[in-house]
């Protein structure tokens, strides 16, 4: 997982950069809480991009780092989701809380 | 009807969390062999990924155990077996309710169970509490114009 600070907007991406499964979200949700819990960022946003497989551990990983999020007065989007795993996300509802944006770029000015 | 098997396999290994992608790439890779579409393989990965992923973190609570994946090919179909000699469901029905989960703090969605059914064709769940837990599911293999029309190709 590739972390990128844009200091100044108070913004995190979390760019994620391997298979989605229940034995690497566990590492990956330790680090992104503890950049959360430093940086406190307005935005917290989960890049998906490079993520080829998924499974319903996505979902869970989604959920979490929304509640962390919020829980430091911030708000979580994710970006770069494909069909495929929009699929995934479809299913358990979690879309009509969390935004889908197109890409980190266009949110973040670089 | 009886369906002529063309390929079995069958993998054991220890419930540790890193045989998750393991057991998947596998069955996908023995899978290709009646040339599913990509679609057909990212469900049936998805769909293994969920089985042994639930044997591995809800089956043995107080250490590790065994699971086991056998895959056998069909013509157009194949059927896969995920099984452990775990603790069991107590209540299957409501273990496959969609975000039914005994394990929310370890961040688990409980859309385990409603993935495997609408990637599959079928899944069928038989348990016993204290003896172990089964999975079995199907999936059609529809890429079959393909190799038809290749074979049916006029060679000048
Ligand atoms: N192999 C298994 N052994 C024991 N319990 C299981 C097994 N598979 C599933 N379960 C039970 O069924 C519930 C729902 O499973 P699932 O839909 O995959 O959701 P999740 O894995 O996110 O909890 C689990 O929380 C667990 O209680
Ligand atoms: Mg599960």
């Amino acid at each position: 997982m590739n972390v990128k600070h844009y200091v100044e907007d108070k913004v995190i991406v979390f760019e994620i950069t391997e298979d989605l499964d229940h034995h690497v979200t566990e590492k990956i949700r330790r680090r992104a809480d503890y950049e959360i819990q430093r940086f406190m960022p307005k935005r917290v946003i989960l890049d998906f991009n490079r993520v080829v497989f998924m499974d319903s551990a996505g979902i869970g990983l989604v959920i979490g780092r929304y509640k962390t999020t919020c829980c430091y007065g911030g708000k979580l989007e994710i970006a770069n989701v494909s069909t495929k795993l929009r699929r995934i996300f479809e299913m358990s509802g979690i879309l009509k809380i969390i935004p889908i944006i197109s890409s980190d770029k266009e949110a973040v000015n670089e | 009807m009886n369906k002529i098997i063309k390929n079995e396999m069958k993998l054991e290994f220890l419930s540790k969390s890193n045989n998750e992608s393991f057991a998947r790439i596998a069955v996908a890779c023995f899978a290709s062999q009646i040339d599913p579409t990509i679609e057909e393989v990212a469900d049936i990965k998805t769909s293994v990924s969920e089985a042994v992923t639930n044997a591995i973190i809800h089956a043995y609570p107080n250490g590790e155990g065994i699971v086991k994946v056998v895959a056998k090919l069909y013509e157009d179909e194949i059927e896969i077996e995920i099984s452990d000699t775990g603790i069991g469901i107590s209540d299957i029905e409501e273990a496959k309710e969609p975000l039914y989960t005994t394990k929310s703090g370890l961040e688990r969605s409980g859309m385990g169970f409603t993935i495997m059914e609408s990637f599959m064709d079928s899944l069928k769940v038989e348990s016993i509490v204290g003896l172990g837990t089964k999975i079995s599911m199907r999936k059609k293999i529809k890429n079959k114009e393909v190799s038809l029309s290749s074979s049916t190709y006029e060679i000048k």
